[in-house]
């Protein structure tokens, strides 16, 4: 209980530090941001950006605005989908690869030529092969997190414990409940870290995607990504911190579901 | 049932012959003999404690028993049931020979209930009601009581090896196959285990193949010790241990325990001493 105790408090004390930091950050933003009119001289980098009650200003008229929920709406779909159709097709992939040799055989080595291409690398290739725009972002995005997930998956699944099988195999396991009740759990915390690696990359990916394939028409295009660069082309230096900031809130969001969802599929991680 | 003391009543299944053992491994042709010729006769339900330096391939005769290697030629039988030998050169892995592991191989995604379950949920003859009752009754027997729900990490690894025992027992196996159960816990943890192995023996008669370095919990344990020599593995001196069970710690005082640790001692530290100069690695 006193344990208990201790802990909320030095988690409440963490939780203030990060708070004073944030708010001597953007007091330092601010100062340097003014500085041409405070001391009549600009501070070098901050000197020339917006400062944070500017943006805030223009974060306020755009909250207001549909298109911008638009441009989350539009990056978030992205996002899900090609991160959910790459645990789709990745997880038995790398199981697969795993538990069978000659499957292992044919696809790794093809699957690590491919693996080092950047997704962005991609761009232009599924431009041409995909038919629409809307599909050729959500197969960059899916590549950005199929290939972490799969790593992730393999590594998981072949390193696991011998003894766990040699146990399972005694106490007169068949293959089947060898496979769904060692092998798959023993793989799922290794499932977990590599979507919440991949779900990172997958913003990471979505985002230069969309600056790329840049506005298009009848609701293609679009997204945070397309914000910041058209804001950017349109001269508001505010609205691309407005963009930026966006797009660290949904990566936060979208990894703080990721680790709710996958803490309740490994409840005895929780425990150590 | 009468109200006889079964503690020295022995089981009629589970004796164990390895007849003329010999494993070879040969990566990369290499041929490396980890065990030479080796025989031994374990009657039903002793407690049989092979000591021996690391790596002198102990292991290696354990996991033939189990079916997890195969041997290179000899044959072990189960109560005259041939297990592995000429045309058939590795062993089925089955519940009658349950392994208990040097590091422990509860699975960590289940629940102490669910671990000890697991063996009948597999075998799948009785109904999952009847499992579980059976294996929350084996759990207050065993003094595991309130640590059901709780996951293996969340336990001391004291618990977590007894755990690890009933849910080999639940199996009803014929042979418990111990490999260093013990090895990692510090020596007052591992006095708790002994008696604690023992009383769980004493209302569970089984035959006990169990590897060990550590004299003091081979004799105490053991009916019999069977040192063997360093690599390749062969019994180089069979000790017989004559002290009485039921035992409980005040046996290790007594003066018929020292000779018999004076007796082993000379032949074990003469091996370990080939095995240090051979530089034999961990195994």
């Amino acid at each position: 209980m006193n344990i208990n105790k201790l802990k909320s408090n030095f988690s409440m004390r963490a939780a203030f530090r990060g708070l004073i930091a944030i708010i001597i950050f953007i007091a330092i933003w601010e100062f340097g941001a003014r500085s041409l009119d405070l001391i009549g001289y600009r501070v070098p980098f901050i000197g020339l950006i917006p400062p944070p009650t500017a943006v805030l200003d223009s974060w306020a008229g755009l909250v207001v605005d549909p298109s911008y929920w638009q441009s989350w709406y539009m990056s978030f779909m992205r996002v899900f989908t090609g991160f959910l159709v790459a645990m789709v097709v990745g997880i038995p992939l790398g199981l697969y690869m795993a538990v069978n040799r000659t499957f292992y055989g044919i696809a790794f080595p093809s699957f690590e030529i491919l693996r080092p291409i950047p997704p962005l690398a991609w761009v232009p290739a599924s431009i041409i092969f995909w038919p629409t725009q809307e599909m050729s972002i959500a197969f960059v995005t899916f590549l950005g997190a199929f290939y972490t997930i799969v790593i992730n998956v393999l590594g998981g699944a072949k390193s696991i414990n011998r003894q766990y099988l040699q146990a399972a195999q005694s106490m007169g396991a068949s293959q089947a409940d060898i496979f769904r009740r060692i092998i798959l759990p023993a793989t799922l915390p290794s499932i977990v870290v590599g979507s919440a690696v991949g779900m990172g990359i997958t913003w990471e990916v979505v985002v230069a995607a969309e600056m790329i394939s840049g506005g298009g028409s009848g609701g293609a295009g679009g997204g945070l990504g397309f914000f910041i660069w058209s804001s950017y082309v349109g001269g508001s230096y505010e609205q691309i911190i407005v963009g930026m900031i966006s797009i660290g809130i949904a990566g936060y969001i979208s990894s703080e579901l990721l680790r709710k969802l996958g803490g309740r599929f490994t409840p005895w991680l929780k425990t150590r | 049932m009468s109200t006889v003391d079964k503690t020295n009543l022995m089981p009629t299944k589970g004796a164990i012959r390895i007849e003329d053992v010999v494993k070879i491994y040969d990566p990369e042709g290499t041929a490396v003999m980890a065990v030479d010729h080796c025989s031994i006769d374990i009657p039903a339900g002793e407690i049989c404690m092979i000591v021996g330096p690391s790596g002198c391939g102990k292991t290696t005769l354990l996991n033939t028993i189990a079916g997890f290697h195969g041997l290179t030629s000899g044959h072990i039988y189960l109560d005259d049931e041939i297990l592995c030998g000429p045309g058939k050169e590795k062993a089925e892995p089955g519940s009658d020979r349950i392994v208990v592991f040097q590091n422990g191989a509860l699975f960590p995604w289940k629940t102490n209930l669910e671990n000890i379950a697991f063996g009948p949920m597999m075998e799948g003859k009785l109904s999952k009601g009847e499992i579980y009752q059976k294996a929350r009754k084996m759990m207050v027997d065993a003094g595991l009581e309130g640590t059901e729900d709780a996951y293996p990490g969340e336990v001391s690894s004291g618990l977590r090896r007894r755990v690890e025992i009933v849910r080999a027992l639940m199996n009803e196996p014929k042979v418990l196959l111990f490999d260093e159960p013990y090895r990692a816990l510090d020596s007052l943890t591992k006095s708790v285990m002994h008696e604690a192995l023992l009383e769980i023996y004493y209302k569970n008669k089984v035959t006990i193949f169990f590897i060990t370095h550590d004299l003091e919990e081979a004799i105490f344990l053991g009916h019999r010790l069977i040192i063997m020599s360093s690599r390749p593995c062969k019994p180089k001196k069979i000790v017989e241990v004559d002290i009485p069970h039921p035992r409980d710690y005040s046996v290790l005082t007594s003066p018929r325990f020292r000779e018999i640790m004076n007796e082993a001692k000379s032949v074990v530290n003469e091996e370990a001493r080939k095995a240090f100069e051979a530089g034999e690695k961990e195994g």
